[in-house]
């Protein structure tokens, strides 16, 4: 019995051997991971753990979890090769591992857009904890004014928690509104006015070029690609991540976008899973090949891979749902909204903000900012077969609380 | 340090020290109580923390924080008056003793 080797201990993979105990598994199970210590949640690393560092605040489990639980976690340690007929990974520390089942929870790292003079002290990511520490030692030893580029979720996450310690952060977005990818562009108004009042720049529609820095190697600034000169002594970069596919390229996986899954989380190699950031799944709603980055998808990747190798298999099904926190906004997202051909926009007094998108006036996500109970609403009603119709949420004045109420006294 | 006890669903009964300022399913998932997922990690956008007050310490635990009656109503198990987000349960000296009991499952 050679068990269950997951590569990647982020917060996927170490579900991923959570959910293997609690639906009853007992063959070995190893966790592979490239990081120091214990697995540890990310999104905390752009928020709190950004102010505070507590590395206990972060952490998933203590060791007496792994302990108990019978997962080998391996820490430091790189997997290299992965031998299908063998069914064996080996490691760069020269460790073989036979497995009965593996599990790619490989995960994603920065991309690195191609800008002269990026190499060298200053410039920073944020992916990891190590990042997150570097980070803030950087803005605790005096830097007053970080250029981020790339104003995405954890540029601006970064943004509001430089603005909130008096940092005057610049932020460089190559698209021409915030958050593009993700959010509708009344919502990416709604951020962009919030952090323009927070004393952060935003330049949108332009691209950093080239690093400046002085005759010691320090940075000054950065130009963009219209010749402009933004003042700053450091940089973020957070221009976006790339799925860590490599490991699975080798191995002769399918991979387009990410790693290849089918419905069930099974790549081309039925011995072999894939989830979370470097999986490429079928959206249950749409059918589209997608790739998610985010802790909801990686969880429940986890589970659906779990329940199939104990025995249960059912398809993924989840509902998609998506977190921010910047400043006092609490930005949290129901479903896709890509591909929306229209949006409904609510403003209440209170500063609560609803963003309803829909396609073929189908609901597809709901946006929102500081309405949690909106947000489970959309998220119960997104679960259902019976799509959400845009006449149907007009006819009550676009209240889903109620209208998931009144749903679920009729199921 | 403030003593929590956690009861889980099969009457198991661990107490803990929890530092003053600490969130219980923090502390929970730091000394490995089982029965606590706290899958969000304490933003409020799950209900893995799911617990219920011990009927003595209800009032002194104090009333639900803001939203956080919306996110108990995708909780896996029953919701009662006494449910929480652990999350959400702050810890302070006047909460020397508390009991809380876990539900059956949080996913």
């Amino acid at each position: 019995m050679t068990g269950v080797v997951v590569i990647g201990a982020g917060q996927g993979g170490f579900q991923l051997a959570a959910s293997l105990r609690q639906e009853g598994y007992e063959g070995p199970v190893t966790l592979i991971g490239d990081e120091p210590g214990r697995p540890y949640q990310r999104p905390p690393l752009s928020k709190a753990y950004l102010k505070d560092g507590r590395v206990n605040a972060i952490e998933l489990r203590p060791e007496s979890f792994f302990d108990r639980n019978a997962i080998t976690l391996m820490a430091s340690e790189r997997v290299i090769r992965i031998d299908r007929n063998a069914k064996a990974i080996e490691t760069l520390g020269g460790v073989a591992i036979a497995y009965d089942h593996l599990v790619l929870a490989t995960g994603a790292r920065n991309f690195v857009p191609p800008i002269r003079g990026l190499d060298g002290r200053g410039v920073f990511g944020l992916r990891t904890a190590e990042d997150a520490c570097r980070l803030r030692d950087a803005l605790a030893r005096g830097s007053r004014r970080p250029i981020v580029i790339g104003g995405g979720f954890i540029g601006l996450e970064f943004a509001a928690v430089a603005a909130a310690g008096g940092h005057e952060a610049t932020v460089v977005e190559a698209a021409e509104r915030l958050m593009a990818r993700a959010l509708s562009p009344a919502m990416s108004q709604r951020f962009l006015d919030y952090h323009t009042k927070s004393g952060t720049r935003l330049v949108r529609g332009a691209a950093v070029t080239e690093i400046l820095r002085d005759q010691a190697g320090d940075v000054v600034g950065a130009r963009l690609a219209d010749g402009e000169v933004i003042d700053g002594d450091m940089v973020l970069v957070a221009a976006g991540i790339r799925p860590n596919v490599e490991l699975a390229e080798q191995a002769g996986l399918t991979v387009a976008n990410g790693i290849v899954v089918d419905g069930f989380m099974r790549t081309s190699d039925p011995d072999i899973s894939a989830l979370g950031d470097c999986a490429a799944f079928p959206d249950p709603s749409s059918g589209r090949s997608i790739r998610l980055e985010s802790v909801q998808a990686a969880t429940d990747h986890a589970r659906t891979i779990a329940r199939r190798l104990t025995g249960k298999p059912h398809a993924y099904e989840a509902v998609p749902w998506f977190w921010s926190d910047q400043g006092p906004l609490k930005l949290q997202i129901a479903g896709l909204g890509v591909g929306a051909d229209e949006d409904h926009a609510i403003e209440k007094e209170d500063g609560r903000k609803l963003v309803f998108r829909f396609k073929l006036g189908k609901l597809l996500a709901l946006e929102t900012i500081n309405a949690a109970a909106e947000h489970m609403a959309a998220r119960q009603l997104l679960k259902s077969p019976t799509k959400v119709k845009f006449d149907e949420l007009a006819q009550c004045g676009f209240d889903i609380g109620g209208l998931a109420k009144a749903r679920k006294v009729q199921t | 340090m403030t003593n929590v006890t956690f009861i889980a669903h099969d009457g198991t009964e661990t107490t803990i020290d929890i530092a003053n300022g600490d969130n219980v399913m923090r502390a929970a998932l730091a000394n490995d109580i089982d029965g606590i997922v706290g899958e969000c990690g304490g933003s409020m956008m799950c209900a893995t923390c799911h617990c219920y007050v011990d009927d003595a310490w209800a009032d002194r635990v104090g009333p639900r924080a803001d939203g956080e009656e919306d996110m108990l109503e995708s909780a896996a198990c029953e919701v009662k008056p006494t449910s929480r987000l652990s999350c959400q349960i702050r810890i302070e000296p006047e909460l020397d003793g508390l009991v809380v009991h876990l539900p059956e499952s949080q996913t």
